[in-house]
Formats: C-alpha cells, structure tokens, sequence
C-alpha cells in the first residue's frame, strides 16, 4: 500500500571525496579539479562527482560500470552505509543526509533492504533464521515473522531447505536467501550490489528471471549495481553508466545501444547481443497506411523475436502494429539483419 | 675509572628508604582499607564455599554422572566420556578424590569469574583502538610478571586464604580470556557486519545478534586456556592456603615424598587433560557452521 504513493529516489549533486580532509576539497573539484589531481595534490581520492539521478518508484534502476568506477560508493549512499562530501540523497521526498542517528536506523529497517555481492548471510543461523533477520531488528514477533520468511523463501525456490545452514547451500542458493531476507523487510527500495556478480551464468540468468518475475508482482523501486552490460540491458528500465565516478550516460537500454554517449560506452556495447535489446520499431521504415497480408508484430518486440515470427510466418517482411492495432510502420528482412550486426 | 666498572647505582641509604616509604605506604592502607576490601570480596568467599561443599558433599556417583552428563552434552563423542570416566575412577581409587573436587570448584569459580570480567572487557577493547592501546600492556604485565611477586600485596591486603589464592589465580588466568574476546569480535567479517548496519541493527543488535555469535568459536579458545592457565597455578596458590591437589605436591616438595608428589601431579594432569578435551570438542561443535563460504 504504501509504496503506491512512494514517491522515488532523487540523487542531486552527490559528490564523494574519501579522505580525512574531503570537506576542504569539495570546492576545487566542483570548479573542475581532477579526479588525478586530487590525488596526486591532495592524496584524497574521489569517490563520486555531480552525480544527478532520478530513479521512478517501482522501476528497475541499473548502474554499471568497470571495477572501481564508484558503483558500490553510489548505492551505499541511498541508505548511507557512506556519508556524502556534499549533495542531497532524497528517498521518498526525504534527505537521508539529514537524518540523525535513529531516524537513520528507523529509515534502514523500513524504506529499504539490501542484497549483498557475498551474500553476506549469517553462517550460524539457518536459512530460516537468515531471513527473519531485518523483521527481528525491526522487533517484529516471531511467529508472525516465521509466517513472511516461510511464504518469500517459497517464492524464492527454497522450500524445504529452510532448516540448513548456509555454508550447505551453492552460490546461487545463498543468494535466494539473500533475496529472501530482503524481500520479508517489504520495504519500498531494494538495493542490490552486484548481487549477481559472484554467480555462475547459467545461474545468474535464472536468478535474472526471477527477479524479474518478482517485480511484475511486488513493484519495488530496485537499485541494480552490475558491471555486465547484459545484464544491465535485461533488468534495466533505466540505466545509468558510470566512468570514474561520474556518471557519463543515462537512458533506456534503447537509447544505450543506438546511441552511445562516447566511445567509452561503445566499447561496452560493441560485444552486446544487439538482436535481443533493440526494438523493431528503431529500425522499421514509417508507413501509417493499412498494409494487409503482412504478419503483425507489437511495438516493443525485440529484432532476434521479430526475425522468429518473420520465419515461423514464411515472410519477407512485417507491419509493426501499436497497442491498439494501428499500423505503425514495415519493417523487412534486410532491416533486421543489418540491426542484428552493428549499425556503426 | 671506578663508575665504568661497576654501575652508579642509587645510594644505599636512599634506596632503602624508598623501599621503606613504599613498604609503609602499602601498609598503611592495607591498615586502613584492608576490612572494606576483604567485605568488598564476601560474596566471592560464599559463593567459593558453595561451590566447594556442593563438590565434597555430593556423593560422588553422583558427581561422576554429572560430570559425564556434561562432558556428552559438550561434545557428543562417547570416547571423551570414556576418557573422564577412567580419569575419575582412577582419581578416586588412589584416594585423591576429596583433593580433586577441591580443585574443581576452586577452577569452576575461577573460569566463572574470568568469563563475567572477561568477556566485557574484550568487548570494550574490540570497540576502540584507544582501549586496546591501553589494555594490551597491562594484559603483557598479568602474564610476565612472576606470580610470586604479585601474591605478596594480595596477602598483604586479605591475608591467607582461599579469596587471597583465587584472586592469584584470575590475575593469571584471565588475560587469555580477554585476548581472544577482543581478537574474535575483530575477526568478525566485515561484509556480514555491513549488512547488520543495512538492516538497521543498533550497537547492541549488532553486538548480540553478530559479533558474539559469530565470534563464540574464538571466545571459547580462551575459556579452554583460561582453564588450562588456571590449573597451572594450582601448586602456586597453594602456598597461600588454597586447598586442594596442590597441597599434597607442596608438602612433597618439602618431605621428599616423590610418590606423594607424582600421584597429585598426575591428577592434575588427568583433569587438565578431561577439561581440555571436552572444551575443545564443544569448541568445534560451535565451529561447524560458522566458517563463511562463497558459491
Ligand atoms: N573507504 C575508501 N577510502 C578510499 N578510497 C575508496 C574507499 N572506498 C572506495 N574507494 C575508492 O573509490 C573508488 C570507487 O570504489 P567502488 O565504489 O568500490 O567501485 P566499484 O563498486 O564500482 O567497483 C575506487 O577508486 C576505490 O579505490
Ligand atoms: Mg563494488
């Protein structure tokens, strides 16, 4: 209920400087100071730079970036497991920077939950006990807790491994009890730093399509830390690309794959599955006349699914349809190939 | 030529009276303090005699059963119960049994008190760099300086006794304890400690529900040395009047009873062993789970 009216998170103007004197430096990186400056003149090191992003309630919010580009310094910021040099973090209308020691407690054990790299799981207590764990800091009675642990570990495939301990599960497994944890808090922000990172592929695809499948449900706003574009481009409504700690590109996976900031992002979208990102309506030819005798494929299909239909369907060319049915353009076989192998 | 061949020491006069004003000093307020300190130590002394009356008056099938009762639950392995079984019987066939469950009482009350001043401890000094900057150097003190030297104001202050020999006995014993306390909440993976933070735990959340459990393992490692330092000083706090397997070995010494001696000594040896092993094993039981693996 409550996370209808959520209002989001706005991140404005953050900046990060680590060092024991970050606040007398703030100024000089504002007016253009280097991130290698910095360090070679000051020894300080530069965590994040102007970073400005508005993440909507209930939409899958991805970061990516290399190792060390300031990924996990952003998303700790939204609970502040690290305090900003300056700027504004605002969760639901509120500053988090603002807030004192409690509020702060009180705002970790209700706004959000977060999903860890290492899992990050208690290895003395069962599965069971591992996800009770956010409703037990929250003071929440047992039995009643027992009863929200029971009903996410089904939904997350654990039933019946809720009496083992950790170190008896796989990689992929732990995690589940990561989500898990998470998920009992029902607190309107997910957090998740490369929570997938640590996993095996095959793994990772399914972990992939389960979260998926959950937000078609619970609506969360999810922030999703990876270093994998294509994992960024099937999760990410939005995805926001950071480079040295700024933040360099934002955007649908659309607008990543058409249209790369710099040759940085490029070089990430260059060894991308094009065919399962980009939307035919980005490579049909426009014709709003009724065309007949032409298989119809919905706007928002991807190239690889289109080129499926063309095929089951016999046929050398198709009519992209809108929602309602309206003829929105033709696309043909040539288009789809020439989008499957870069159009630069 | 005659100060570099022999040190210039501190004239003798002067020297002396420093160690007579300090001498006096410390009598003076072993004159004046010594009653409300020795109040201060009563409930020790009560809870020393209840321990000890309830090991000698219990008959002693009973405290066998008991024991090994224990010793099972600690560690699920009959082989170690065997082990005390023989242990206690051979104790009890050589008529050493009254001494031996003098010894117990006087190592239970002494590990109770090193885990109840311990344990915090370790926690304060796992808190702060400070306090640990402060501690350690005292903990190096307690476990360098021979411990004849600091039964002499321990006697001074309560006189003979079993409080005197017990406070002897922690002294010795306790900074085991404190170590590993302070090393195991250290040794706490940070990335777990992090996520109690993200969940929103506070201090004593975190202290309770992650650093304690977490850090059992390693805070059981000092109970066992602190058991086993214990029972290192049992001839020693003897000479002060502490009862028990040391008395025997003291008068040994002194009339050339080697068998006397021997037998004692082997008792000691028997129960250090007993001890050793059942905290151990309960050590590694708790262990079982904690070790953190990735994928
Ligand atoms: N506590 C810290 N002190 C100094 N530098 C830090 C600290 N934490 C992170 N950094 C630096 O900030 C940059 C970003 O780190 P991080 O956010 O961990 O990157 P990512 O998660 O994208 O790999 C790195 O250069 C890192 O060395
Ligand atoms: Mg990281």
């Amino acid at each position: 209920m409550a996370d209808q009216v959520f209002g989001g998170i706005k991140i404005r103007h953050l900046y990060k400087i680590f060092g024991p004197n970050a606040g007398a430096h703030v100024e000089a990186v504002k007016n253009g100071l280097t991130k290698a400056e910095l360090n070679a003149k000051y020894g300080h090191v530069l965590g994040l730079r102007d970073i400005n992003i508005e993440m909507p309630s209930g939409s899958i919010q991805v970061i990516m970036g290399l190792s060390g580009s300031g990924k996990s310094t952003l998303i700790r910021h939204i609970n502040r497991l690290i305090d900003p040099t300056a700027g504004e973090v605002l969760v639901d209308g509120v500053d988090v920077v603002k807030m004192n020691e409690a509020d702060l407690r009180e705002f970790r054990r209700h706004q959000t939950a977060m999903v860890f790299q290492k899992f990050a799981l208690l290895p003395h207590r069962t599965v069971l006990d591992n996800t009770i764990f956010g409703l037990e800091i929250q003071g929440i009675a047992r039995d009643k807790s027992l009863d929200i642990a029971m009903r996410w570990l089904e939904r997350v495939g654990l039933k019946g491994f809720e009496e083992k301990y950790p170190n008896q599960l796989s990689g992929g497994m732990q995690q589940r009890v990561g989500l898990a944890r998470a998920l009992a808090n029902d607190a309107p922000v997910l957090l998740m730093d490369e929570a997938y990172s640590a996993l095996d592929p095959l793994i990772r695809m399914d972990m992939q399509t389960v979260l998926l499948d959950l937000q078609k449900e619970i609506r969360k706003t999810i922030v999703f830390i990876t270093h994998d574009l294509d994992e960024a481009l099937r999760l990410g409504d939005q995805i926001a690309i950071l480079r040295d700690g700024e933040v360099i590109q934002q955007g649908t996976s659309q607008d990543i794959v058409l249209r790369p900031a710099d040759d940085y992002v490029a070089n990430f979208v260059k060894e991308v599955n094009r065919g399962r990102v980009v939307h035919v309506e980005a490579v049909m030819t426009p014709a709003t006349s009724p065309v007949s005798g032409k298989p119809a494929i919905p706007i928002g299909t991807t190239v690889e699914d289109t080129l499926r239909i063309l095929s089951r369907e016999v046929a050398d060319e198709g009519v992209v349809v809108s929602p309602t049915g309206a003829p929105l353009g033709i696309v043909s076989l040539r288009q789809l190939s020439g989008a499957m192998v870069n159009a630069h | 030529m005659d100060w570099f061949y022999k040190f210039p020491h501190m004239d003798d006069n002067s020297l002396r009276d420093l160690k007579k004003v300090i001498d006096d000093g410390f009598r003076g307020f072993t004159r004046s303090y010594g009653d409300i300190i020795e109040g201060f130590f009563t409930p020790l002394q009560h809870f020393l005699i209840a321990a000890e009356r309830f090991m000698l008056k219990t008959p002693w099938p009973i405290i066998t059963l008991l024991i090994l009762a224990i010793a099972y639950a600690a560690t699920r392995s009959l082989k170690i119960v065997a082990g005390c079984l023989a242990t206690l019987m051979l104790i009890g066939y050589f008529d050493m049994w009254d001494d031996t469950m003098r010894t117990i009482s006087m190592i239970f009350v002494c590990t109770v008190l090193s885990i109840a001043i311990g344990i915090p401890i370790g926690i304060l000094m796992a808190r702060s760099d400070r306090m640990q900057r402060v501690i350690n150097p005292v903990l190096d003190v307690m476990q360098t300086m021979p411990s004849f030297v600091y039964l002499i104001p321990v006697v001074m202050l309560l006189g003979i006794g079993k409080v005197p020999g017990l406070i002897a006995v922690v002294i010795y014993a306790i900074p085991p304890m404190i170590r590993l306390t302070d090393l195991g909440i250290r040794l706490v993976d940070k990335d777990v400690l992090e996520a109690a933070d993200a969940f929103g735990a506070d201090n004593r959340q975190k202290l309770f529900k992650v650093q304690l459990p977490l850090a059992l393992p390693t805070i059981m490692a000092g109970i066992n040395q602190t058991i086993m330092m214990a029972l290192a000083m049992v001839v020693i706090a003897s000479m002060i009047g502490v009862q028990g397997l040391g008395q025997p070995v003291l008068k040994a010494i002194a009339n050339q009873y080697f068998t006397l001696g021997i037998f004692n000594g082997l008792a000691i040896v028997g129960i250090a062993i007993m001890f050793d092993r059942v905290s151990q094993a309960y050590g590694q039981r708790l262990q079982k789970h904690r070790e953190i693996v990735h994928g």
